[in-house]
Protein backbone atom coordinates (compact mmCIF):
# COMPACT_ATOMS: atom_id res chain seq x y z
CA UNK A 1 0.00 0.00 0.00
CA UNK A 2 1.28 3.42 -0.89
CA UNK A 3 0.90 6.08 1.70
CA UNK A 4 0.87 9.78 1.13
CA UNK A 5 1.24 12.41 3.78
CA UNK A 6 -0.46 15.71 3.11
CA UNK A 7 0.74 18.40 5.42
CA UNK A 8 -1.55 21.36 5.24
CA UNK A 9 -3.95 23.62 6.99
CA UNK A 10 -7.03 22.10 5.42
CA UNK A 11 -7.94 25.45 3.92
CA UNK A 12 -9.63 24.06 0.86
CA UNK A 13 -11.56 21.35 2.62
CA UNK A 14 -13.36 23.43 5.18
CA UNK A 15 -16.58 25.27 4.70
CA UNK A 16 -18.78 27.68 6.57
CA UNK A 17 -20.90 25.09 8.41
CA UNK A 18 -17.63 23.74 9.81
CA UNK A 19 -16.74 26.92 11.63
CA UNK A 20 -15.83 26.13 15.16
CA UNK A 21 -14.83 22.53 14.46
CA UNK A 22 -11.26 21.38 14.07
CA UNK A 23 -10.37 21.87 10.41
CA UNK A 24 -8.57 18.59 10.24
CA UNK A 25 -11.64 16.66 11.32
CA UNK A 26 -14.01 18.38 8.91
CA UNK A 27 -11.50 17.99 6.06
CA UNK A 28 -11.21 14.29 6.77
CA UNK A 29 -14.98 13.84 6.79
CA UNK A 30 -15.42 15.68 3.53
CA UNK A 31 -12.72 13.66 1.80
CA UNK A 32 -14.02 10.45 3.26
CA UNK A 33 -17.48 11.30 1.94
CA UNK A 34 -16.04 11.65 -1.55
CA UNK A 35 -14.06 8.42 -1.30
CA UNK A 36 -14.85 6.10 1.62
CA UNK A 37 -12.24 3.59 0.47
CA UNK A 38 -9.17 5.61 1.31
CA UNK A 39 -7.52 5.55 4.68
CA UNK A 40 -6.92 8.99 6.15
CA UNK A 41 -4.75 9.32 9.23
CA UNK A 42 -4.90 12.69 10.91
CA UNK A 43 -2.37 14.22 13.25
CA UNK A 44 -3.83 17.12 15.10
CA UNK A 45 -0.53 18.60 16.12
CA UNK A 46 1.99 21.15 15.02
CA UNK A 47 4.72 19.63 12.89
CA UNK A 48 8.00 20.20 14.73
CA UNK A 49 11.61 19.08 14.56
CA UNK A 50 10.78 16.70 17.40
CA UNK A 51 7.87 14.87 15.78
CA UNK A 52 8.30 15.37 12.01
CA UNK A 53 10.60 12.40 11.34
CA UNK A 54 8.26 10.00 13.16
CA UNK A 55 5.07 11.42 11.59
CA UNK A 56 6.42 11.27 8.02
CA UNK A 57 8.25 7.96 8.44
CA UNK A 58 5.38 5.60 7.37
CA UNK A 59 4.58 7.58 4.20
CA UNK A 60 6.09 7.33 0.71
CA UNK A 61 5.27 10.75 -0.66
CA UNK A 62 4.97 14.03 1.23
CA UNK A 63 2.77 16.82 -0.12
CA UNK A 64 3.63 20.19 1.34
CA UNK A 65 0.67 22.50 1.69
CA UNK A 66 1.94 24.39 4.70
CA UNK A 67 1.77 28.15 5.01
CA UNK A 68 4.99 29.32 6.63
CA UNK A 69 8.71 29.21 6.01
CA UNK A 70 9.83 27.28 9.11
CA UNK A 71 7.51 24.37 8.26
CA UNK A 72 8.51 24.46 4.59
CA UNK A 73 12.18 24.09 5.45
CA UNK A 74 11.30 21.45 8.01
CA UNK A 75 9.26 19.42 5.48
CA UNK A 76 12.03 19.79 2.91
CA UNK A 77 14.70 18.55 5.29
CA UNK A 78 12.58 15.61 6.46
CA UNK A 79 12.04 14.57 2.82
CA UNK A 80 15.74 14.86 1.99
CA UNK A 81 16.78 12.91 5.09
CA UNK A 82 14.13 10.23 4.48
CA UNK A 83 14.78 10.21 0.70
CA UNK A 84 11.15 10.93 -0.15
CA UNK A 85 9.65 13.15 -2.84
CA UNK A 86 8.36 16.49 -1.58
CA UNK A 87 5.44 17.61 -3.73
CA UNK A 88 5.65 21.32 -3.20
CA UNK A 89 3.03 24.02 -3.69
CA UNK A 90 2.96 27.57 -2.45
CA UNK A 91 0.79 30.61 -3.02
CA UNK A 92 0.76 34.36 -2.56
CA UNK A 93 -2.17 36.58 -3.50
CA UNK A 94 -2.66 35.75 -7.19
CA UNK A 95 0.55 33.80 -7.73
CA UNK A 96 1.26 30.13 -7.19
CA UNK A 97 4.29 27.87 -7.44
CA UNK A 98 4.56 24.12 -7.71
CA UNK A 99 7.42 21.68 -8.02
CA UNK A 100 8.63 18.28 -6.89
CA UNK A 101 11.79 18.22 -4.82
CA UNK A 102 13.43 14.83 -4.80
CA UNK A 103 17.18 14.58 -4.35
CA UNK A 104 19.24 13.00 -5.81
CA UNK A 105 16.87 12.88 -8.81
CA UNK A 106 16.59 16.64 -8.71
CA UNK A 107 17.07 19.63 -6.43
CA UNK A 108 15.53 20.23 -3.02
CA UNK A 109 13.79 23.38 -1.80
CA UNK A 110 17.05 24.66 -0.32
CA UNK A 111 18.70 24.44 -3.76
CA UNK A 112 16.05 26.89 -4.95
CA UNK A 113 15.89 29.12 -1.89
CA UNK A 114 18.89 28.46 0.36
CA UNK A 115 17.73 30.85 3.05
CA UNK A 116 14.36 32.15 4.18
CA UNK A 117 13.57 35.85 3.81
CA UNK A 118 13.70 37.97 6.95
CA UNK A 119 10.52 37.67 9.06
CA UNK A 120 7.87 40.10 7.93
CA UNK A 121 9.43 40.64 4.51
CA UNK A 122 7.07 38.20 2.80
CA UNK A 123 3.56 38.54 4.22
CA UNK A 124 1.65 35.40 5.03
CA UNK A 125 -1.66 34.69 3.34
CA UNK A 126 -3.36 35.98 6.47
CA UNK A 127 -1.63 39.33 6.02
CA UNK A 128 -1.27 39.51 2.26
CA UNK A 129 -4.47 37.75 1.34
CA UNK A 130 -4.88 35.09 -1.25
CA UNK A 131 -7.27 34.36 -4.08
CA UNK A 132 -9.63 31.78 -2.61
CA UNK A 133 -9.39 29.28 -5.45
CA UNK A 134 -5.59 29.41 -5.64
CA UNK A 135 -4.94 26.77 -2.94
CA UNK A 136 -7.33 24.48 -4.81
CA UNK A 137 -5.68 25.07 -8.14
CA UNK A 138 -2.13 24.57 -6.88
CA UNK A 139 -3.37 21.67 -4.73
CA UNK A 140 -4.77 19.96 -7.84
CA UNK A 141 -1.37 20.33 -9.53
CA UNK A 142 0.27 18.79 -6.46
CA UNK A 143 -2.22 15.92 -6.48
CA UNK A 144 -1.52 15.36 -10.17
CA UNK A 145 2.21 15.22 -9.50
CA UNK A 146 1.71 12.77 -6.63
CA UNK A 147 -0.36 10.47 -8.85
CA UNK A 148 2.31 10.66 -11.59
CA UNK A 149 4.94 9.66 -9.06
CA UNK A 150 2.80 6.70 -7.99
CA UNK A 151 2.18 5.64 -11.60
CA UNK A 152 5.73 6.46 -12.64
CA UNK A 153 4.28 8.11 -15.73
CA UNK A 154 4.81 11.34 -17.60
CA UNK A 155 7.24 14.18 -16.98
CA UNK A 156 7.42 14.97 -13.31
CA UNK A 157 7.95 18.49 -12.00
CA UNK A 158 11.23 17.25 -10.54
CA UNK A 159 13.78 19.94 -11.40
CA UNK A 160 11.10 22.27 -12.71
CA UNK A 161 9.44 25.15 -10.93
CA UNK A 162 6.00 25.89 -12.31
CA UNK A 163 4.79 29.42 -11.82
CA UNK A 164 1.15 30.35 -12.10
CA UNK A 165 -0.04 33.93 -12.43
CA UNK A 166 -3.82 33.99 -12.00
CA UNK A 167 -4.20 37.61 -13.05
CA UNK A 168 -2.33 37.15 -16.32
CA UNK A 169 -3.56 33.55 -16.52
CA UNK A 170 -0.12 32.32 -17.48
CA UNK A 171 1.96 29.33 -16.53
CA UNK A 172 5.71 29.67 -16.73
CA UNK A 173 8.33 27.09 -16.05
CA UNK A 174 11.91 27.36 -14.89
CA UNK A 175 14.49 24.65 -14.68
CA UNK A 176 15.88 24.25 -11.16
CA UNK A 177 19.21 22.52 -10.82
CA UNK A 178 20.60 20.68 -7.86
CA UNK A 179 23.07 22.87 -5.99
CA UNK A 180 26.25 20.86 -5.30
CA UNK A 181 26.85 23.20 -2.36
CA UNK A 182 23.36 22.72 -0.90
CA UNK A 183 23.74 22.31 2.88
CA UNK A 184 21.42 19.31 2.98
CA UNK A 185 21.39 17.60 -0.43
CA UNK A 186 24.72 18.83 -1.78
CA UNK A 187 27.93 16.87 -2.20
CA UNK A 188 29.10 17.67 1.31
CA UNK A 189 26.01 18.22 3.41
CA UNK A 190 26.41 20.12 6.64
CA UNK A 191 22.86 19.46 7.81
CA UNK A 192 22.49 15.81 8.72
CA UNK A 193 19.59 16.06 11.13
CA UNK A 194 16.67 18.39 11.73
CA UNK A 195 17.48 21.83 13.11
CA UNK A 196 15.56 24.54 14.93
CA UNK A 197 13.54 25.97 12.04
CA UNK A 198 11.97 28.85 13.91
CA UNK A 199 15.42 30.08 14.81
CA UNK A 200 16.62 29.46 11.24
CA UNK A 201 13.79 31.63 9.93
CA UNK A 202 14.28 34.27 12.60
CA UNK A 203 10.78 33.76 13.92
CA UNK A 204 11.80 33.34 17.50
CA UNK A 205 13.51 36.73 17.49
CA UNK A 206 10.45 38.28 15.92
CA UNK A 207 8.18 36.84 18.55
CA UNK A 208 10.48 38.01 21.30
CA UNK A 209 10.08 41.47 19.82
CA UNK A 210 6.33 41.35 19.96
CA UNK A 211 4.72 43.09 22.87
CA UNK A 212 3.58 40.68 25.50
CA UNK A 213 0.18 40.93 27.09
CA UNK A 214 1.79 42.20 30.23
CA UNK A 215 3.19 45.21 28.38
CA UNK A 216 -0.33 46.55 28.36
CA UNK A 217 0.04 47.10 24.61
CA UNK A 218 -2.58 44.63 23.71
CA UNK A 219 -6.23 44.45 24.56
CA UNK A 220 -8.79 41.86 23.71
CA UNK A 221 -11.84 42.37 21.57
CA UNK A 222 -14.02 41.95 24.63
CA UNK A 223 -12.12 44.61 26.55
CA UNK A 224 -12.38 47.01 23.64
CA UNK A 225 -16.12 46.42 23.47
CA UNK A 226 -16.45 47.03 27.21
CA UNK A 227 -14.54 50.25 26.97
CA UNK A 228 -16.53 51.50 24.00
CA UNK A 229 -19.78 50.62 25.77
CA UNK A 230 -18.53 52.51 28.79
CA UNK A 231 -18.10 55.57 26.58
CA UNK A 232 -14.31 55.81 26.75
CA UNK A 233 -12.88 58.28 24.24
CA UNK A 234 -10.80 56.05 22.00
CA UNK A 235 -9.31 56.88 18.64
CA UNK A 236 -9.65 53.70 16.63
CA UNK A 237 -7.12 53.48 13.83
CA UNK A 238 -7.62 50.83 11.20
CA UNK A 239 -4.36 50.07 9.39
CA UNK A 240 -5.82 47.66 6.87
CA UNK A 241 -6.20 48.43 3.17
CA UNK A 242 -9.11 50.51 1.81
CA UNK A 243 -10.76 47.51 0.16
CA UNK A 244 -10.81 45.69 3.51
CA UNK A 245 -12.20 48.79 5.18
CA UNK A 246 -14.95 48.91 2.56
CA UNK A 247 -16.05 45.40 3.42
CA UNK A 248 -16.44 46.04 7.10
CA UNK A 249 -15.18 48.36 9.75
CA UNK A 250 -15.50 49.36 13.36
CA UNK A 251 -17.78 52.34 13.94
CA UNK A 252 -15.97 55.69 13.93
CA UNK A 253 -12.64 54.13 13.04
CA UNK A 254 -10.08 56.08 11.08
CA UNK A 255 -8.53 54.36 8.09
CA UNK A 256 -4.81 54.82 7.60
CA UNK A 257 -3.35 51.90 5.62
CA UNK A 258 -0.09 50.80 7.15
CA UNK A 259 2.09 51.84 4.17
CA UNK A 260 0.73 55.41 4.49
CA UNK A 261 1.16 55.64 8.24
CA UNK A 262 4.68 57.13 8.32
CA UNK A 263 3.49 60.06 6.17
CA UNK A 264 0.21 60.51 8.00
CA UNK A 265 1.32 60.42 11.62
CA UNK A 266 0.38 64.10 11.96
CA UNK A 267 -3.27 63.17 11.45
CA UNK A 268 -3.26 61.28 14.71
CA UNK A 269 -4.21 63.19 17.81
CA UNK A 270 -1.56 61.99 20.19
CA UNK A 271 -3.50 63.37 23.16
CA UNK A 272 -6.18 60.74 22.64
CA UNK A 273 -5.84 57.15 23.58
CA UNK A 274 -5.51 55.05 20.49
CA UNK A 275 -6.52 51.58 19.50
CA UNK A 276 -4.79 50.33 16.41
CA UNK A 277 -6.16 47.29 14.71
CA UNK A 278 -5.85 45.34 11.51
CA UNK A 279 -7.17 41.91 10.61
CA UNK A 280 -4.91 39.47 12.33
CA UNK A 281 -2.52 41.57 14.41
CA UNK A 282 0.67 41.78 12.40
CA UNK A 283 0.09 45.10 10.69
CA UNK A 284 -1.16 46.74 13.88
CA UNK A 285 1.95 45.47 15.64
CA UNK A 286 4.13 47.02 12.95
CA UNK A 287 2.15 50.25 13.25
CA UNK A 288 3.21 50.63 16.87
CA UNK A 289 6.83 50.71 15.79
CA UNK A 290 6.61 54.01 13.97
CA UNK A 291 7.80 56.88 16.11
CA UNK A 292 5.40 59.83 16.32
CA UNK A 293 5.90 62.90 14.11
CA UNK A 294 8.81 64.96 15.34
CA UNK A 295 10.23 62.01 17.23
CA UNK A 296 9.84 61.10 20.86
CA UNK A 297 10.04 63.64 23.62
CA UNK A 298 12.14 62.62 26.63
CA UNK A 299 9.07 61.60 28.59
CA UNK A 300 7.68 59.62 25.67
CA UNK A 301 10.80 57.63 25.02
CA UNK A 302 9.88 54.00 24.98
CA UNK A 303 10.86 52.29 28.15
CA UNK A 304 10.95 48.98 26.42
CA UNK A 305 11.79 48.20 22.88
CA UNK A 306 8.42 49.26 21.50
CA UNK A 307 7.89 52.83 20.42
CA UNK A 308 4.72 54.26 21.80
CA UNK A 309 2.69 56.90 20.09
CA UNK A 310 1.62 59.78 22.26
CA UNK A 311 1.79 59.72 26.04
CA UNK A 312 3.30 56.59 27.45
CA UNK A 313 0.86 53.77 27.56
CA UNK A 314 -1.71 55.41 25.36
CA UNK A 315 -1.37 52.98 22.52
CA UNK A 316 -3.20 49.75 22.39
CA UNK A 317 -2.69 47.06 19.87
CA UNK A 318 -5.86 45.15 19.52
CA UNK A 319 -4.49 42.00 18.01
CA UNK A 320 -7.22 39.40 18.08
CA UNK A 321 -9.83 41.50 16.30
CA UNK A 322 -11.31 39.74 13.38
CA UNK A 323 -13.17 42.53 11.69
CA UNK A 324 -15.07 40.25 9.39
CA UNK A 325 -17.02 39.30 12.47
CA UNK A 326 -17.48 42.60 14.12
CA UNK A 327 -17.77 45.18 11.38
CA UNK A 328 -20.84 46.92 10.10
CA UNK A 329 -21.85 44.41 7.58
CA UNK A 330 -23.00 45.51 4.18
CA UNK A 331 -25.62 42.83 4.01
CA UNK A 332 -27.45 44.52 6.85
CA UNK A 333 -27.05 41.62 9.22
CA UNK A 334 -26.73 42.28 12.88
CA UNK A 335 -23.38 43.53 14.07
CA UNK A 336 -21.82 40.39 15.43
CA UNK A 337 -19.86 41.70 18.35
CA UNK A 338 -22.00 39.46 20.49
CA UNK A 339 -20.53 36.35 18.95
CA UNK A 340 -19.23 34.26 21.83
CA UNK A 341 -15.52 34.98 22.37
CA UNK A 342 -14.42 31.45 21.63
CA UNK A 343 -15.80 31.87 18.12
CA UNK A 344 -13.68 34.86 17.28
CA UNK A 345 -10.60 33.11 16.06
CA UNK A 346 -11.97 30.03 14.47
CA UNK A 347 -13.31 31.31 11.17
CA UNK A 348 -11.66 29.50 8.28
CA UNK A 349 -9.23 31.72 6.44
CA UNK A 350 -11.29 31.67 3.28
CA UNK A 351 -14.14 33.47 4.94
CA UNK A 352 -12.05 36.14 6.53
CA UNK A 353 -11.28 39.52 5.06
CA UNK A 354 -7.77 39.22 3.66
CA UNK B 1 21.44 47.54 -22.85
CA UNK B 2 17.84 47.18 -21.89
CA UNK B 3 16.41 44.31 -19.87
CA UNK B 4 12.86 43.88 -18.70
CA UNK B 5 12.29 42.49 -15.25
CA UNK B 6 9.03 40.65 -14.71
CA UNK B 7 8.07 40.82 -11.06
CA UNK B 8 6.31 38.14 -9.09
CA UNK B 9 4.51 37.90 -5.76
CA UNK B 10 5.77 40.32 -3.10
CA UNK B 11 8.17 42.14 -5.41
CA UNK B 12 5.20 43.13 -7.58
CA UNK B 13 3.51 44.70 -4.56
CA UNK B 14 6.57 46.62 -3.45
CA UNK B 15 7.35 48.05 -6.87
CA UNK B 16 3.72 48.50 -7.86
CA UNK B 17 4.24 47.16 -11.38
CA UNK B 18 4.36 43.84 -13.18
CA UNK B 19 7.32 44.65 -15.38
CA UNK B 20 10.07 47.23 -15.06
CA UNK B 21 12.41 48.38 -17.81
CA UNK B 22 16.02 48.66 -16.74
CA UNK B 23 18.89 50.24 -18.62
CA UNK B 24 22.28 48.78 -17.76
CA UNK B 25 25.81 49.19 -19.06
CA UNK B 26 26.81 46.72 -21.74
CA UNK B 27 28.36 43.64 -20.19
CA UNK B 28 26.35 44.00 -16.97
CA UNK B 29 25.62 40.86 -14.97
CA UNK B 30 22.84 39.77 -12.63
CA UNK B 31 24.60 41.35 -9.64
CA UNK B 32 24.54 44.74 -11.42
CA UNK B 33 20.85 44.35 -12.12
CA UNK B 34 20.12 43.54 -8.48
CA UNK B 35 22.06 46.60 -7.33
CA UNK B 36 20.21 48.77 -9.84
CA UNK B 37 16.87 47.51 -8.53
CA UNK B 38 17.90 48.00 -4.91
CA UNK B 39 18.88 51.62 -5.56
CA UNK B 40 15.78 52.34 -7.61
CA UNK B 41 13.41 50.59 -5.18
CA UNK B 42 14.94 50.84 -1.68
CA UNK B 43 12.00 48.95 -0.16
CA UNK B 44 12.88 46.01 -2.34
CA UNK B 45 16.45 45.73 -1.06
CA UNK B 46 15.86 43.45 1.97
CA UNK B 47 13.92 41.01 -0.18
CA UNK B 48 16.26 41.04 -3.17
CA UNK B 49 18.99 38.87 -1.74
CA UNK B 50 16.40 36.18 -1.08
CA UNK B 51 14.93 36.32 -4.59
CA UNK B 52 15.96 34.18 -7.52
CA UNK B 53 16.35 35.55 -11.01
CA UNK B 54 15.61 33.53 -14.09
CA UNK B 55 15.72 34.08 -17.82
CA UNK B 56 14.91 31.82 -20.72
CA UNK B 57 13.62 29.17 -18.31
CA UNK B 58 16.90 28.92 -16.39
CA UNK B 59 17.83 30.35 -13.01
CA UNK B 60 20.75 32.76 -13.10
CA UNK B 61 23.55 33.11 -10.58
CA UNK B 62 24.84 36.52 -9.57
CA UNK B 63 27.73 36.49 -12.01
CA UNK B 64 25.66 35.49 -15.03
CA UNK B 65 26.00 38.02 -17.86
CA UNK B 66 22.85 39.62 -19.21
CA UNK B 67 21.95 40.16 -22.82
CA UNK B 68 20.22 43.14 -24.37
CA UNK B 69 16.48 42.58 -24.67
CA UNK B 70 16.33 39.75 -22.14
CA UNK B 71 13.26 39.35 -19.98
CA UNK B 72 14.33 38.43 -16.48
CA UNK B 73 11.90 37.00 -13.92
CA UNK B 74 12.35 38.07 -10.31
CA UNK B 75 11.04 35.34 -8.04
CA UNK B 76 10.74 36.00 -4.32
CA UNK B 77 10.07 33.03 -2.07
CA UNK B 78 6.41 32.54 -1.18
CA UNK B 79 5.19 30.46 1.71
CA UNK B 80 1.42 30.62 1.62
CA UNK B 81 -0.60 27.47 1.57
Amino acid sequence: MLLISVICKGRFCTAHPDVGRPKLQSAKERLQAINPDIQIDTYETRLTSENAMAICEPYDIIIDGTDNFPTRYLVNDVCVLQKKPNVYGSIFRFDGQASVFFPPHGPCYRCLYPEPPPPGEVPSCAEGGVLGILPGLIGCIQATEAIKLILNKGSSLIGRLLLYDALEMTFQEFRVRRNPKCPICGDQPTITQLIDYEQFCGIRGEEADAPAESDGLEITVEELKRRLDRGDDLLIVDVRNPEEYDICRLANSKLIPLPQLPDRMHELDSAREMVIHCRSGMRSLKATRFPPAGGFSESQKPQRRHPRVGPAGSIRVCRPINTSLIGNRRDGQKNRLDVPPQRLNVMPKSSRVS
Amino acid sequence: MIVHVRLFARSKDIVGADVVRVELADGACVRDLLEHLAVRYPDLRPLLKHCRLAAENEFLDDAAPLKDGTEVALLPPVSGG
